[in-house]
């Protein structure tokens, strides 16, 4: 990988981050009272002058300037917001793929059909503008309380998980900073980002990623890449997929995800996500998977269900790191989707120099570069530790952005263990485990799990 | 110029729940103002507690799910709401749940039963809010979380929330 382009500069980065920031101060006061000349959303507006967003948004920035903004102006700022850091996005993505020798698809992601209206969608973004007029610093407790409501009514429709999933883990965030009058700082980006996202995925529609085609073929899983919050969890496996057909192989992932008490932690999650997915075992225990007639949508992700997909040989990740993941192909990314947070790009690493320093934040040097090792993402429930990445030679990772600079996560690596090279997965217990810490953890969690479903069994009204 | 915490977006804001065991106890949480759960019955396999401790006064109450009062929480804190203070130092640590309750402990190592006597030894009154019901039906809420199947669309926005190693 030719690292130092990760290096940057990036042109008009610099700019487009400040544009966001001055937007994200504005929220920590909320816009419920007149803005003062030049605040948050005027600069949003400058930003995205000469696009077709400029008329709304220069309304919208206006609206709120006067303290006057309505929910169509929070979502024209949302909308602004969110186009400049696709626009951070697409100049970091290429950059990575650039460093990464990859080359991605010409097919473009089909933009999110309308959908109908509900009501719920349209009580999530009351909510939202609610917390838009209040600011993080005029957060209480009833404010915050009335994501619940809507949180309940969208979670049982698959449909609406991704802004039921969303505002779920935000409204735990914001109900644990309240009053947000004593609170000593907020955690600003991270919370406009949430706020924006929130705001889009009211639009009907919006959330839609539909299936575009079909997989046939052979895939080979690279790692799993584990995300949560206090309810909900999601595994996602990283993989190169050979289509039957003989045409260029592709970058893919498959996801499984589940809402949950947050009780249910560490090998309780693999425990709930396992059933529902096959190749997690596989991923697990270094097998690929053959596919037949597995829904596909233009963005790569696999659209899993156990009956399209069958166990197949021995398929050892490195093994596919080194031989199948440079020539393999990426997708696109679906236009509203496109954020820094979204940036996982996985890649394959040898001949660094790590390094752990006095706070034990670890490094990679790689070509000249050095590279922050992000080991907090390596879930607990599972044989990687962050001193088995500390003294590895060769590891497979996600390039992610973060905070103005590249990192990388890792998902698996080869270590020296007693004079012998051995692979060590994040994800290695995703279908079970004979280690015994893993054997551990998994029997705490199968209590834990019996214990929520018998008191479930006897107190929720049937 | 924004700290790096406030510049990230995956900043860590809440640490994920420490394992523990739920038998006693199967629900905690620092809410409303309260520290307050959900304690089973030792002797009545279909009767659970509903405890809470007040933050800032440490009003405490403890009652039935049918609303009958317990007769230990009589003048002070029954064997249900020690049992509470315990579980919710295991799954959030001491720190954060000293923290909740603005709870002033003594220098050193502390545990439940060292932040339940501190507490205690202020002579709390007891809560005439009348919670329970309210504690129960968020109970019965996070159970329902036991029941939505799992899916296999991927959730992009689950990418802001990443896991941390970090323990409460």
């Amino acid at each position: 990988m030719r690292a130092d382009l990760l290096a940057g500069p990036f042109d008009g980065l610099d700019e487009a981050l400040e544009a966001v920031d001055a937007f994200d101060r504005a929220l920590v006061a909320g816009l419920l009272r007149p803005q003062p000349a030049g605040a948050g959303p005027a600069r949003l507006a400058d930003a995205v002058v000469g696009t077709p967003l400029a008329a709304r948004v220069a309304e919208a920035a206006a609206k709120a300037a006067a303290g006057a903004a309505g929910e169509e102006h929070f979502l024209a700022l949302a909308g602004a917001r969110t186009a400049l850091l696709g626009s951070v996005h697409d100049a970091l993505l290429a950059r990575v793929e650039e460093a990464a020798g990859r080359s991605h698809g010409t097919e473009s992601a089909p933009p999110a059909a309308p959908g109908a209206a509900e009501n719920v969608l349209t009580a999530a973004r009351a909510w939202l503008s609610d917390l838009a007029r209040c600011g993080w610093q005029g957060l209480d407790h009833e404010v915050v309380s009335g994501a619940a409501e809507v949180v309940t009514a969208m979670l049982p429709d698959p449909s609406l998980r991704r802004l039921a999933t969303l505002l779920d883990g935000f409204a735990a965030e914001l109900a644990a900073s309240c009053p947000g009058a004593s609170a000593e700082r907020f955690p600003v980006r991270r919370w406009a980002d949430l706020w924006s996202r929130g705001m889009l995925l009211t639009v009907p529609g919006a959330a839609g990623a539909p299936v575009t085609g079909t997989a046939d073929g052979r895939l080979l899983p690279l790692g799993i890449d584990v995300q949560e919050h206090a309810t909900a969890a999601q595994a996602q496996v990283h993989a190169v997929f050979e289509p039957a057909d003989g045409s260029a192989s592709r970058l893919v992932r498959a996801s499984v995800s589940v809402p949950k008490p947050d009780t249910v932690v560490g090998a309780g999650i693999w425990q709930l996500l396992r059933p529902h997915m096959s190749l997690l075992a596989a991923a697990g225990e270094g097998r690929s998977m053959d596919l037949t007639g597995m829904p596909v949508t233009a963005e790569g992700d696999l659209v899993w269900s156990d009956e399209h997909a069958r166990t197949g040989e021995p398929a050892e990740a490195f093994a596919t790191a080194r031989v199948a993941l440079p020539t393999a192909v990426a997708h696109v990314t679906a236009p509203l989707d496109r954020h820094p947070a979204r940036l996982a790009v996985p890649v394959f690493l040898e001949g660094y120099t790590a390094s752990t320093d006095d706070d034990g934040v670890l490094t990679f040097t790689v070509a000249g570069l050095e590279l922050l090792v992000d080991t907090d993402r390596v879930p607990a429930a599972g044989p990687l530790t962050p001193e088995a990445v500390g003294t590895s030679g060769a590891c497979i990772a996600l390039v992610r952005w973060d905070a103005g600079a590249f990192h990388v996560q890792p998902l698996a690596v080869e270590t020296t263990v007693r004079r012998k090279v051995t692979a060590v997965h994040a994800g290695a217990w995703a279908g079970g485990t004979t280690d015994k810490a893993g054997v551990r953890a998994e029997k705490a969690a199968t209590d834990a799990a019996k214990v929520l479903s018998e008191r479930a069994g006897r107190l929720l009204r049937k | 110029m924004l700290s790096y915490w406030e510049r990230s977006s995956t900043a860590r804001v809440i640490p994920p729940a420490r394992p523990r065991k739920l038998a006693k106890v199967p629900f905690v949480e620092l809410a409303d103002g309260r520290l307050q759960g959900v304690v089973s019955s030792g002797s009545d396999i279909g009767r659970v507690y509903v405890s809470s401790v007040a933050a800032g006064s440490y009003a405490f109450a403890c009652s039935t799910n049918n609303n009958r009062p317990c007769g230990g929480a009589r003048g002070s804190f029954c064997n249900h709401i020690g049992a509470l203070i315990n579980e919710s130092v295991l799954q959030y640590g001491a720190d954060r749940v000293v923290r909740y309750l603005k709870a002033e402990v003594p220098e050193g190592e502390v545990d439940g039963a060292v932040l339940a006597s501190a507490m205690r030894s202020t002579r709390p009154e007891a809560d005439t809010t009348k919670a329970a019901a309210s504690v129960f039906s968020r109970f019965l809420r996070h159970l329902t979380y036991l029941e939505h199947a799992p899916a296999t669309m991927p959730l992009p926005e689950m990418q802001f929330f990443p896991p941390t190693r970090a323990v409460a």
